[in-house]
């Protein structure tokens, strides 16, 4: 298996006159924690589509998990896991319902489903929990679970489109633990989030502006590179600087 | 000081459920006032009694000596409220919203440029200002319903998670409107999930299960944290974390990306450090004190509660 799981370059997309994504080159390494940072607006949710397989770029180059953007985007959508927060379990189903609901979305026949619902359930302690309603759950756990349901088909990355919005500390501290467990499974994290804290929780973040990477390291690197203390300040001092330009 | 709100053993009952469980606090005139906790712990409970949209089960609500239950529609005239999930007109523009806005609430049309031009600098919208509000993205909406909120200064306003998916440099940009609003002299209360905004507010409430159980001003909750806390680099964190997970009178482990973040119930000395570098077979490379941050007191002060119950 390839260790690079994603690869851009000069990746853009135009819609009409609005240049949403603007030349962007980036790596991302098999089992790594990528943070997608940017402004509202910046264009991550649009770069995310197309490393997706949701929609063509209109210009540059890009390979997932060595599939190609143009050529390739139908098995690209076999390979990822999406998730996002408005990505919702049925609240009114059990656990267990709502992961047979989402096997039989992702085409897996019912003896591979109940194996996985069995680890996946084991992996996330929830066993006990199999036949309560989801709506029950903790905020942190139904996150932890929503993530699991989203790798039901073993993809080799998942995007995490701000999937802790609203989340309380505790909760979001959870669902990290399985994003960890994820990544260490050799899996790739690509996610975004307005959350400070998480984004030095990453192996490597990139902060977009406008459709342009203006800034990518360790969560580490950059505080030194700009002498702040948090990535909080270094985001509010790139994004201050790139709207002076 | 005069008192703003004052919550006197406020209880709301949902059938058996008692959302909020007796509550009593009360916040200043033009105090700017944060209350965090985790999800269901009544915050929104509490926010929406305050602004006369819910009855008490028991105990009283007082904004500006004048009691919830009794004086709503003056209660209205001088209260700001933005909720959690605003309704904007999504099939108006941008613009058109914050017109609406400012007519509905008397804005008098002198003022109206200039705090329509700060909102404009906050938001980044003015070159959105045409675009149907349907068609925003989901920070930029927030960032509108904001500013729509913000169009008229009333005496006291209450924000409901008000940054809720709003990009770290509109945050900054946000609070610094919501301090200048508080140096006009209004009071405020605020309820959010981002511990760093926490920090910017005089005094902070943490809710947990209905109740109140630590009520002061940022700093001094800071102090509270009781335990030594060490940032730790190594090689395979996830390794490094299992083997302090299963060493003696270890508090919590937090992995932070490349870092692990361990809190101790005593300060570890050098040579215990040496031990478990080799112990832990080289993962270990180097550690260094860590100040604790407000979401580390915050998880200590949430296990407490949860261990006295």
């Amino acid at each position: 298996m390839s260790e690079i799981a994603v690869q851009t370059s000069g990746l853009t997309k135009k819609f009409g006159d609005f240049v949403a994504v603007d030349q962007v080159s980036i790596d991302v390494k098999r089992g790594e924690i990528f943070g997608f940072l940017g402004a509202n607006g910046a264009g991550k949710t649009t770069m995310i589509r197309m490393l997706c397989g949701l929609l063509k770029p209109t210009s540059g180059e890009g390979k997932v998990t060595g599939l190609d953007l143009y050529a390739e985007s139908e098995r690209i959508k076999q390979k990822i896991g999406y998730m996002s927060q408005k990505f919702s379990l049925y609240n009114d189903l059990t656990l267990s319902e709502n992961i047979d609901f989402y096997g039989g979305i992702y085409g897996l026949n019912p003896t591979d489903i109940e194996f996985k619902k069995n680890q996946l359930l084991a992996d996330l302690q929830l066993t006990p929990w199999r036949d309560k309603l989801t709506g029950t759950l903790p905020p942190g756990f139904k996150q932890g679970l929503a993530l699991g349901t989203a790798m039901l088909h073993d993809p080799s990355i998942v995007f995490l489109d701000e999937p802790t919005s609203g989340v309380d500390p505790s909760s979001r501290r959870a669902f990290w633990d399985v994003i960890y467990q994820t990544a260490s499974r050799g899996i790739t994290v690509f996610v975004t989030t307005h959350f400070m804290d998480e984004a030095e929780y990453c192996h490597r973040i990139s902060i977009m502006s406008t459709g342009k990477i203006i800034a990518l390291d360790r969560p580490d690197n950059l505080r030194e590179k700009y002498k702040l203390p948090t990535i909080q300040s270094v985001f509010v001092h790139l994004m201050r600087q790139a709207s002076t330009h | 000081m005069k008192v703003a709100l004052e919550i006197i053993e406020f209880k709301k009952v949902y059938g058996t459920y008692p959302a909020v469980n007796g509550v009593s606090f009360s916040v200043e005139e033009g105090e700017l006032f944060g209350l965090i906790g985790p999800d269901g712990a009544g915050k929104t409970t509490l926010i929406r009694a305050l602004c006369t949209l819910l009855k008490p089960t028991s105990g009283s609500l007082i904004v500006s000596g004048m009691d919830s239950n009794t004086d709503i529609l003056a209660i209205r005239n001088i209260l700001g409220y933005m909720p959690q999930r605003f309704s904007l007109y999504q099939d108006l523009s941008v613009e058109q919203n914050l017109q609406f806005f400012a007519d509905l609430f008397k804005v008098p049309a002198i003022h109206r440029t200039e705090r329509l031009n700060r909102l404009y600098q906050f938001s980044r919208l003015e070159s959105f200002k045409k675009r149907l509000a349907g068609e925003l993205s989901g920070g930029m909406k927030q960032k509108l319903a904001l500013s729509c909120a913000l169009i008229h200064t009333p005496a006291i306003l209450i924000l409901d998670e008000p940054t809720y998916g709003v990009d770290p440099l509109s945050r900054q940009e946000f609070w610094e409107i919501l301090k200048s609003i508080q140096q006009e002299g209004a009071t405020i209360l605020v309820s959010t999930a981002y511990m760093e905004e926490a920090e910017l507010c005089d005094r902070v409430a943490l809710m947990y299960n209905g109740k109140i159980i630590e009520i002061n001003p940022p700093e001094k909750i800071k102090a509270e944290y009781p335990y030594p806390l060490y940032r730790c680099e190594g090689r395979d964190m996830q390794k490094l974390r299992n083997f302090f997970k299963n060493l003696e009178g270890i508090r919590q482990t937090q992995l932070f990306g490349n870092a692990l973040h361990v809190s101790f119930s005593e300060k570890p000395s050098p040579g215990d450090w040496q031990k478990w570098q080799k112990q832990s077979g080289g993962d270990l490379k180097n550690w260094i004190d860590h100040e604790p941050s407000m979401e580390d007191v915050f998880l200590y002060l949430i296990n407490q509660e949860i261990k006295d119950e």
